[in-house]
């Protein structure tokens, strides 16, 4: 006893060369993920600046940083109100795509029959490029806002409905002959069942169809054209440019991709709430 | 085989829970599954079908769960059946990852329709059977391979059941929890009274389960052998080793061997 106690001792202190270096890495890995892309900003911003200065381009051709950070402080109010509407719009197509793709994909999962008929059209509204049948739906629809509407639904809701399809249809099958042994009806298994099942593929169109609803609601306004109320980010882009406004293009700009990326963290934040206790995408792992 | 006769005529004073007659499967016009199979399972029976893979063991247990109906023969429970006389366990434990230890086993009731409050007290005692009441609230991804299985098996005991269907549900786990598990069954089955049907190609398990032995043989599946073993419970580490148990695995064996043979 008295022997093996200092042996074990020792054990528990030995942290070998590999465990060290295994442990350096995670450290620079921690730093680096933050660090790294801070710098390239910084570098970015700091050359983009210098050039600007050394080969003396105007400001209605390439404004410096600093002057597209002034103007989107300056600016706020016009770029507020067109952030609100792009927001608004997004957001509606977003809620839109959901209920639409989520509320097809169930009854295409219900009957087979339905998906026969109907899947192919979801395919070739997919396909077909927004920028080619917003035109269309303008001359048609009347209102502005139900037109930038339905343009970016059409972009956002295949993911959804896609991903939402093969999740219904990817249940256990062992868990499916469980349910039928148990004489469950086809609302529990599809409560139960396949819903939970396919939230991890929802989730994952989701993440998807929310910058495609930006994109499409950018888009819809640049073929809507005409300003007045309701008009976006998209429209303010298309006025500041007639009026060789950039620092205002820049400004309005950096706001769309500032709103895509705030989309993105913040409907991955949702599925690692929703997933965190289960999926293994959110789960994490020791080495 | 004397042996065998006398225990059957002792099995016919018991009541029949279920009767397969005559049943014959066949898949795609010409792929006979399984082939004229007949069996009576009495009440607190443990029957094994033991044979190699393509004979047909695991067709009968889903003929006998309902998921599939014969070609011809037919499958009659005496006194009908009713909701929750059936349970079943797969070789995997499917169990729904999303959902905890007791949701999982409140499943066959939640079909059924019943709140989690009304059957907590079922859910707790048999998690308590399988002594896993620590764990109500974890989820399966946080349980090893042997804890699942018992999730599994409360779920089918949740309900207490007539007949349980086990379709060789230890087969992906290690010999050590193998053993447990098998000791761990016969306790459970003592304890609540029940009726197994257990699907395995393993000789030694089967012989130290159950007390009737199905042996089935492939192309066409088909019931060629049926033993009986002939040995009281409850069954431990003793009757492990003894000379009794080494007896029965010989004769399975054999028979075992008698259907892989008629056509190797």
């Amino acid at each position: 006893m008295t022997l093996a106690e200092p042996a074990e001792q020792a054990v528990t202190q030995i942290v070998d060369a590999e465990e060290l270096r295994r442990a350096r890495a995670r450290r620079r890995e921690k730093i680096g993920k933050w660090v790294l892309p801070t710098i390239v900003v910084i570098l970015t911003l700091y050359f983009w600046d210098r050039i600007c200065v050394w080969n003396e381009i105007p400001h209605y051709i390439l404004p410096r940083p600093g002057l597209v950070f002034q103007t989107l402080i300056n600016d706020w109010p016009i770029l507020f109100d067109a952030l609100l509407v792009t927001l608004q719009i997004t957001l509606m197509a977003l809620t839109v795509a959901v209920l639409g793709g989520v509320g097809l994909a169930v009854l295409f999962t219900q009957s087979k029959f339905i998906e026969m008929s109907f899947f192919p059209y979801a395919v070739i509204l997919q396909v077909t490029p927004i920028v080619s049948i917003a035109p269309l739906i303008f001359i048609y629809v009347d209102s502005k806002i139900a037109g930038l509407l339905l343009c970016a639904w059409i972009v956002a809701f295949f993911p959804i409905l896609s991903n939402t399809t093969l999740g219904l249809n990817s249940a256990d099958h062992n868990l499916r002959d469980l349910f039928k042994i148990y004489g469950a009806t086809r609302w529990q298994r599809l409560r139960f069942l396949q819903l939970p099942s396919a939230l991890p593929y929802f989730l994952g169109g989701l993440r998807i169809a929310g910058g495609l609803a930006l994109i499409g609601s950018v888009v819809a306004e640049y073929v809507a054209g005409t300003g007045g109320i309701g008009s976006g980010l998209a429209f303010t882009i298309l006025e500041a440019g007639y009026r060789l406004n950039i620092p205002r293009m820049f400004a309005a700009l950096f706001l769309i991709a500032a709103t895509g990326v705030a989309i993105f963290a913040g409907l991955s934040f949702l599925s690692h709430m929703l997933l965190r206790k289960w999926h293994e995408s959110a789960l994490k792992r020791e080495t | 085989m004397q042996q065998g006769a006398a225990a059957g005529v002792a099995a016919q004073t018991q009541s029949r829970i279920l009767s397969v007659a005559n049943v014959t499967k066949v898949f795609n016009g010409d792929l006979v599954a399984l082939s004229g199979m007949s069996l009576d399972v009495n009440r607190g029976d443990f029957v094994s079908l033991l044979g190699p893979s393509g004979c047909g063991k695991s067709t009968a247990l889903r003929l006998i769960s309902g998921l599939m109906h014969p070609t011809s023969g037919a499958i009659r429970w005496d006194g009908g059946k009713g909701q929750g006389d059936l349970g079943v366990v797969f070789q995997e434990p499917t169990l729904m990852p999303w959902a905890t230890v007791a949701q999982n086993v409140w499943l066959p009731f939640r079909l059924r329709g019943k709140t989690y409050n009304a059957v907590k007290d079922e859910v707790l005692e048999t998690l308590r059977l399988v002594g896993l009441e620590k764990f109500l609230n974890a989820y399966p991804r946080e349980l090893s391979g042997g804890m699942k299985m018992r999730v599994a098996i409360a779920r089918a005991l949740v309900t207490r059941p007539r007949l349980i269907l086990m379709d060789e549900p230890f087969a992906a786990l290690d010999e050590i929890t193998r053993h447990k598990l098998n000791n761990d069954l016969l306790d459970l089955k003592a304890k609540i009274g029940c009726t197994i049907i257990f699907v395995t190609h393993s000789v030694f398990e089967s012989v130290f389960l159950s007390n009737r032995i199905v042996v089935m043989a492939a192309r066409p599946g088909r019931v060629i052998h049926e033993l009986t073993v002939d040995q009281g419970y409850p069954r431990d580490e003793e009757y492990r080793t003894s000379p009794e148990y080494a007896a029965y695995c010989r004769s399975a064996s054999a028979a075992l061997h008698d259907a892989i043979g008629e056509h190797a």
